[in-house]
């Protein structure tokens, strides 16, 4: 008898009804936040921990999400460029606080930009491009005042790309005061801010569950602007099929890792809106020129001539992708919005006949996942018709970057996303490579292909130290058209990102990079 | 009858029988803990030893995962220093056990948090789902199966074998897929993916990491409630999975004790089904089930990869599979220590079991 009022118990605790809803003052967002190694600002590197961060801390300057090309005041009220060029000023808000309080001062600038160099972890590169090193970093960021401070750097560079620089992630402010009453073996609290924070952003980190979970906590006091949704809780699901159901069910706000098939079936239900919001990431079928077969400008041009563009962005990845062939994308100041190619093989057949190239067979390197497959094998039946067999090599993230890093590929089908809101950040990735050796390796898509291009470097470190911003924007449109018309890296697409969202919830915009998505605004 | 003859001594036999039986049972016991503590060292030696071997032959770089593909030269050799990767093969293998022995499981890159606090956080999430799968997999696949075989060629027989059937052939993640739009984004029974709703999730606090207990624990039967709902989806699938495979080798081995000449003599001696299914049968094939039992446990145990992505579930599973692509090697040397470990506790607890249960072993 009373194994069967247990079983009758439970019976009826499993049939109730389970409505969701997610709290008033609570903003569920599904994605999946595997990619996440830390939360320290000099350390982090990945595309939710910017996301993650960006809501957090502050930086002396902030992208402007109007037009992230231009930048706005951020902690610091105030700027002014040195007259010897190579300096800015910074004068910072004096009512500015961190979450525990404290006040904003000098120092706890200089200690931020001291731990990203010291500390020396993966977007170190970034800051250190102004010349600063652990030897001369107390002559290159001086404290000038409790609230003032002079940041210097060397060699030819405009302001405005510094500014740009001070905006990015790794340069965000943290609470000396804070920090440092949890540094262990002078690791300048690296361990601790892996898994805690300690900004003057919106929202403070709350709880941090690797794979799991991670609770931001409003900060009313921000100057960056109180937020009006008390709590933002990520969770990791990582599967599109389950994101959908959970959003359908009303246990989620926004769903931000769809597949097509999921975004088809939410647009066609109520309650929920689906958006498109254009990204910084471009993607590119590249060829590596380490391989004699490849190095012949004639397969490069063909190339060009057997990607089917329109098939794979208005049908196959219709609405993830959007057809554009040069390497700033849309949005960036000098962004070239020409797509001068289309499918055309019969095009193709005559360059490569007339170049006496025939029987071309080329091993593609590519990530496993639908959208990239998608796309290999798409261009594998474009480019048969050409008359150039493509042998695509699908394996998991880690293995084509450990491969792509050490030059192995033949060619790869891969994507670029800017470090940091700078036209010189894909500039350098797509246009310049001085030293082609072995032993130099760059992160640039020019070294990983072994593009020696000494004359288009030279023009791209001109563009950077141009610091008339229509000049600066005209180069780099002068450069993407050489790159564009005669080289190894054929730019095919910029990504979009779908979003589905409650209709309840307004105001959430997803910025062209993950450090310019901003919860303050967003409201139920 | 054999119990009955046993039985059937003078006064001091009882006593003598069961100081022989207490005799023989710590005997047995002390032989299969000492069996069982070497067998469990070697394993996890050789274990260890194959899974660096395998791992340091990936074509994954596990420093990328660190510090990024755009990471400066400097940075990229300073942390592959700090990871110990510069040192030779053996080398860093001999510095791995010793830290195993003196309890440093070092440090996943994946989570950036020690390999032991992550094993105890995403171990318990697996073994919650397995036990409750495992208890509803033997509670209805035994009677399943002895009913297949008793009822050999009716229905009964025919549905037991299909739903087996379909055990085994429809692919986990479609079922979890479906089993998730009709129950929990249709008709509202249960609750969705992850283990508790977003309410009780950061207010329960953490004890055991098992959710049943923690909430029971912090007194929330509300958070309780929401438990069994999150469970029930998952854990129906998994024992769904376990009920085919037990039903099938229950049907399997009650059916060939069935055709054995002791059967047919007890038959002929005129006792019932039902006695034969129970007095000669059952105790014969306890044996075996027991073995059959605890190999569906371990391999529930090792984690359900596709159901816990399916269903959000954060288990031993899915941080092995992603240790595994990211090349996170200290996890995935924990992580197989771990399910090292618990293949051969099975094991030694089955085989224990068995020595006790299978009339000739005793």
């Amino acid at each position: 008898m009373r194994l069967i009022c247990s079983m009758a118990l439970l019976m009826s605790l499993l049939t109730q009804t389970v409505f969701g809803a997610t709290p008033k003052d609570m903003l569920v967002v599904l994605k999946n936040i595997d990619d996440i190694v830390s939360l320290d600002p000099a350390e982090s590197y990945e595309f939710s921990g910017a996301e993650l961060l960006a809501n957090i801390y502050q930086n002396l300057v902030q992208y402007d999400p109007a037009d992230p090309n231009h930048v706005r005041p951020g902690l610091a009220t105030r700027w002014s460029a040195g007259k010897d060029g190579h300096s800015i000023e910074f004068v910072l808000n004096p009512d500015a606080r961190f979450a525990s309080e404290n006040g904003v001062r000098a120092d706890d600038v200089v200690y931020s930009f001291r731990r990203v160099v010291h500390l020396n972890r993966a977007p170190a590169f970034i800051l250190t491009q102004l010349g600063w090193t652990d030897a001369n970093f107390d002559e290159m960021v001086k404290k000038t005042g409790d609230r003032t401070l002079t940041v210097l750097w060397k060699g030819d560079l405009s302001a405005g790309f510094v500014l740009n620089l001070l905006a990015s992630r790794p340069a965000s402010i943290v609470d000396e005061k804070v920090v440092a009453t949890h540094e262990t073996s002078g690791d300048l609290g690296n361990t601790w801010l892996q898994q805690h924070s300690a900004g003057s952003g919106s929202y403070q980190l709350k709880l941090y569950k690797p794979r799991e979970v991670v609770v931001l906590e409003a900060v009313s006091t921000s100057s960056a602007g109180a937020p009006k949704i008390k709590q933002l809780l990520f969770k990791n699901v990582t599967d599109g099929s389950t994101q959908r159901l959970q959003l359908e069910s009303g246990d989620a706000d926004i769903a931000r890792d769809l597949g097509p098939d999921q975004v088809a079936a939410l647009k066609a239900g109520k309650d929920i809106t689906v958006e498109a919001f254009p990204q910084a990431t471009v993607h590119f079928l590249s060829l590596n020129q380490k391989s004699e077969k490849l190095r012949n400008p004639a397969v490069w041009e063909a190339l060009r001539y057997l990607v089917d563009y329109d098939a794979i962005a208005n049908q196959l990845l219709a609405g993830q992708m959007v057809v554009h062939q040069a390497f700033l994308p849309s949005g960036f100041a000098g962004a070239l919005n020409e797509n001068p190619y289309k499918y055309d093989p019969a095009k193709a057949r005559e360059i490569l006949m007339k170049a006496g190239i025939k029987n071309l067979s080329i091993d593609v390197d590519l990530v496993n996942t639908p959208r990239f497959l998608n796309m290999a094998q798409s261009m594998q039946a474009s480019m048969a018709k050409g008359g150039v067999t493509l042998n695509l090599l699908p394996g998991t993230a880690a293995q084509v970057i450990t491969r792509y890093r050490a030059r192995k590929q033949e060619a790869i089908l891969f994507y670029w996303r800017p470090d940091y809101f700078d036209p010189h950040s894909n500039g350098k990735a797509f246009a310049y490579n001085v030293d082609n050796s072995d032993t130099a390796p760059q992160s640039s898509a020019t070294w990983r292909n072994a593009w020696l291009v000494p004359d288009l470097s030279a023009k791209t470190m001109t563009a950077l130290a141009e610091y008339d911003a229509d000049k600066r924007a005209a180069d780099y449109r002068e450069i993407q058209r050489i790159v564009q018309k005669n080289s190894p890296i054929i730019v095919t697409f910029q990504e979009a990102s779908q979003v589905a969202v409650r209709s309840n919830v307004k105001g959430f915009k997803v910025g062209p990079t993950p450090d310019l998505i901003w919860y303050a605004g967003v409201s139920k | 009858m054999a119990r009955s003859e046993y039985r059937g001594g003078g006064g001091d036999e009882p006593t003598r029988h069961w100081s022989i039986v207490i005799r023989s049972v710590i005997r047995r016991l002390g032989v299969a803990v000492a069996k069982g503590a070497g067998a469990l060292l070697l394993t996890s030696i050789g274990l260890l030893l194959i899974t660096f071997l395998i791992g340091h032959a990936s074509p994954i770089d596990p420093v990328l995962r660190v510090v990024g593909d755009r990471a400066s030269v400097e940075t990229y050799n300073a942390t592959r220093i700090e990871m110990g990767l510069d040192k030779p093969l053996p080398q860093q293998f001999v510095r791995y056990v010793g830290d195993v022995l003196q309890g440093d499981f070092g440090k996943s890159t994946n989570t950036g948090r020690p390999v032991l606090v992550d094993l105890f956080s995403y171990f318990p999430a697996t073994l919650e789902l397995a036990t409750l799968a495992i208890i509803i997999g033997v509670f209805l696949g035994i009677p399943a199966g002895i009913g297949a075989a008793h009822w050999h060629n009716t229905w009964v027989d025919h549905s037991t074998r299909i739903v087996s059937l379909m055990g085994y052939s429809i692919p986990i993640f479609w079922l979890g897929l479906m089993g998730l739009r009709i129950f929990y984004a249709r008709l509202h029974w249960v609750a969705g993916p992850g283990r508790l709703d977003d309410i009780y999730l950061y207010t329960v606090p953490v004890w055991s990491n098992v959710m049943l207990l923690d909430t029971l624990r912090a007194g929330n039967l509300d958070a309780f409630e929401n438990a069994i709902s999150h469970l029930a989806l998952p854990v129906g699938l998994l024992a769904f999975f376990s009920l085919a495979y037990i039903a099938r080798m229950t049907r399997a081995l009650t059916l060939e004790e069935l055709s054995k000449e002791y059967v047919l003599t007890a038959r002929t001696k005129g006792a019932a089904n039902a006695r034969v299914l129970w007095h000669h049968v059952l105790p014969n094939i306890a044996a075996p089930l027991v073995t059959v039992v605890a190999l569906s446990y371990a391999v529930l145990l090792e984690g359900a990869v596709l159901t816990e992505t399916v269903f959000s579930w954060q288990g031993i599973g899915l941080y092995m599979t992603n240790a595994l692509f990211a090349a996170d090697m200290q996890a995935v040397l924990g992580g197989t220590l771990l399910i090292g470990f618990t293949f051969v506790l099975l094991n030694a607890l089955a085989d224990l079991l068995s020595t006790f249960l299978d009339p000739r072993l005793r």
